[in-house]
């Protein structure tokens, strides 16, 4: 460690800023759109599966980053999947031993972040060729950037689709109903959350100079 | 990038695979005693919410004892089998044994206001894994009292509605048995339920699959008890 650099170096805090925005892994890079989809009806599911992302993505991060100077490099994405699948069953089991209830709520999807391809992409892309503590920061920031776009789909479809957040009848007590408003169905359902993400990422587009490309 | 030897490979794997299956068999053993638990209270809950007691994890073990008063198991012939123990009857196993061979637990409970309600389990298939519940019974064998339904693996939001309040409390009500004492089970119906009717729910949208499953399962379930249940009737006549 020659070259020792502060452990939040304005270089540091860009890999946990840029995933919020610029290099935002759903809107910019557009992965891990399948269970930005299928988990954003309700708010508190997406909640808890965005901690969920953050711990494995971040413990992955760190661990391959730590042996990636002994991982051949012809098995690379099998030690990379082995080290995913094992992180998300422990985080499954912890859920089902300690918050039985969430455990339950999020069912498919704590097993399908496996298949997450932005924790694979961190793995491959970041992991492999940098030291630990960036490789954490690395993690923490994508994850949270991912959980940034959950939240806000989340919270959108709840509100419009069952009236509520976090389960709170909001506009129920708001009296909003008697004036003839009903909730809009099509809310609930996976097409509503893709426009939404589109939605975002058009906003997002159109007010970061950076990303916006010349033809 | 540098090259690495197949027998260093191999050394690698194995000692990746030996490493991942104890850190994995250790937790699971660590935590098996408090799943096990967990699961155990969860059915505790059902059963009390498909009798309307409003229950949570802590309270859930004092109120079964309080309310649920007897529980016992009867064979197809509707003969009590006495070396039973209801509780610990996994109706998922039940449900896949022919008809004459089903063991079928039921549970009684006495309310506060002196009725007696009869609750009974169902399980079936939702779309992506089991799906179970509890049904309770007025002492006419015919109308429902309550229900509750959950699943494991069902699409939160969509199946996974299955296991809302508003969802089990449309089944209050209902009848099973239509006016000649035959068996008509309830019915999901998709597109909102004829509030007149007497054994008709709505289904849930976006979850078509799901609803159908449940349907099933009603039927299935509470079919295996109709001898029993059409029996009590008459006694009760």
């Amino acid at each position: 460690m020659s070259d020792k650099e502060p452990l939040f170096s304005s270089k540091n805090v860009k890999l946990l800023t840029n995933p919020l925005n610029v290099d935002n892994p759903i809107t910019v890079q557009v992965l891990g759109i399948c269970s930005a989809l299928a988990i954003t009806v309700k708010l508190e599911p997406a909640v808890v599966m965005a901690i969920s992302v953050m711990v494995v993505l971040a413990v992955s991060n760190v661990v391959i980053s730590a042996i990636r100077k002994f991982i051949p490099p012809r098995i690379r994405i099998i030690v990379q999947l082995t080290v995913i699948a094992t992180m998300v069953i422990l985080v499954d089991q912890i859920l089902k031993a300690f918050a039985y209830d969430v455990s339950k709520q999020l069912s498919v999807f704590v097993g399908l972040i496996i298949t997450n391809c932005i924790i694979m992409g961190r793995l491959e892309a970041f992991a492999m060729i940098n030291r630990p503590w960036t490789a954490f920061l690395d993690g923490i920031g994508n994850s949270a950037g991912y959980g940034l776009i959950l939240i806000i789909v989340s919270f959108f479809r709840e509100l419009l689709g069952s009236g509520e957040i976090f389960g709170y009848p909001v506009l129920e007590k708001l009296g909003i109903y008697n004036t003839g408003y009903e909730n809009n169905g099509f809310m609930i359902l996976p097409p509503m959350a893709l426009i939404i993400i589109g939605i975002i990422i058009w906003v997002q587009r159109s007010r970061t100079k950076e990303l916006i490309e010349e033809n | 990038m540098k090259s690495f030897s197949n027998t260093y490979i191999f050394v690698f794997s194995t000692i990746m695979v030996v490493i991942v299956a104890a850190l994995l068999s250790t937790a699971a053993m660590v935590l098996q005693p408090l799943q096990e638990k967990n699961i155990e209270i969860q059915k505790k809950r059902n059963i009390l919410s498909s009798i309307r007691i409003e229950n949570n994890a802590k309270t859930a073990e004092e109120l079964y004892d309080k309310y649920i008063s007897n529980s016992f198991v009867i064979n197809a012939k509707t003969e009590e089998q006495e070396s039973f123990n209801a509780f610990e009857i996994e109706m998922g196993l039940e449900m896949r044994n022919s008809p004459d061979k089903r063991s079928l637990p039921i549970f009684i409970s006495s309310l506060d206001d002196g009725t007696k309600k009869y609750i009974v389990p169902v399980h079936g298939k939702g779309l992506w894994g089991p799906i179970y519940g509890f049904i309770s019974l007025n002492d006419d064998f015919t109308t429902l009292y309550g229900a509750v339904f959950n699943h494991d693996d069902e699409t939160p939001g969509l199946g996974a509605e299955i296991n809302t309040d508003w969802f089990g409390a449309q089944f209050a009500d209902k009848k099973i048995f239509n006016n000649n004492m035959e068996f008509i089970s309830i019915d999901l119906v998709k597109g909102g339920a004829d509030p007149e009717s007497l054994n008709e729910v709505d289904g849930i949208s976006g979850g078509t699959l799901t609803s159908n499953g449940l349907e099933k399962m009603l039927y299935d379930c509470l079919g295996s008890y109709q001898t029993y249940f059409k029996n009590q009737m008459k006694n009760n006549k």
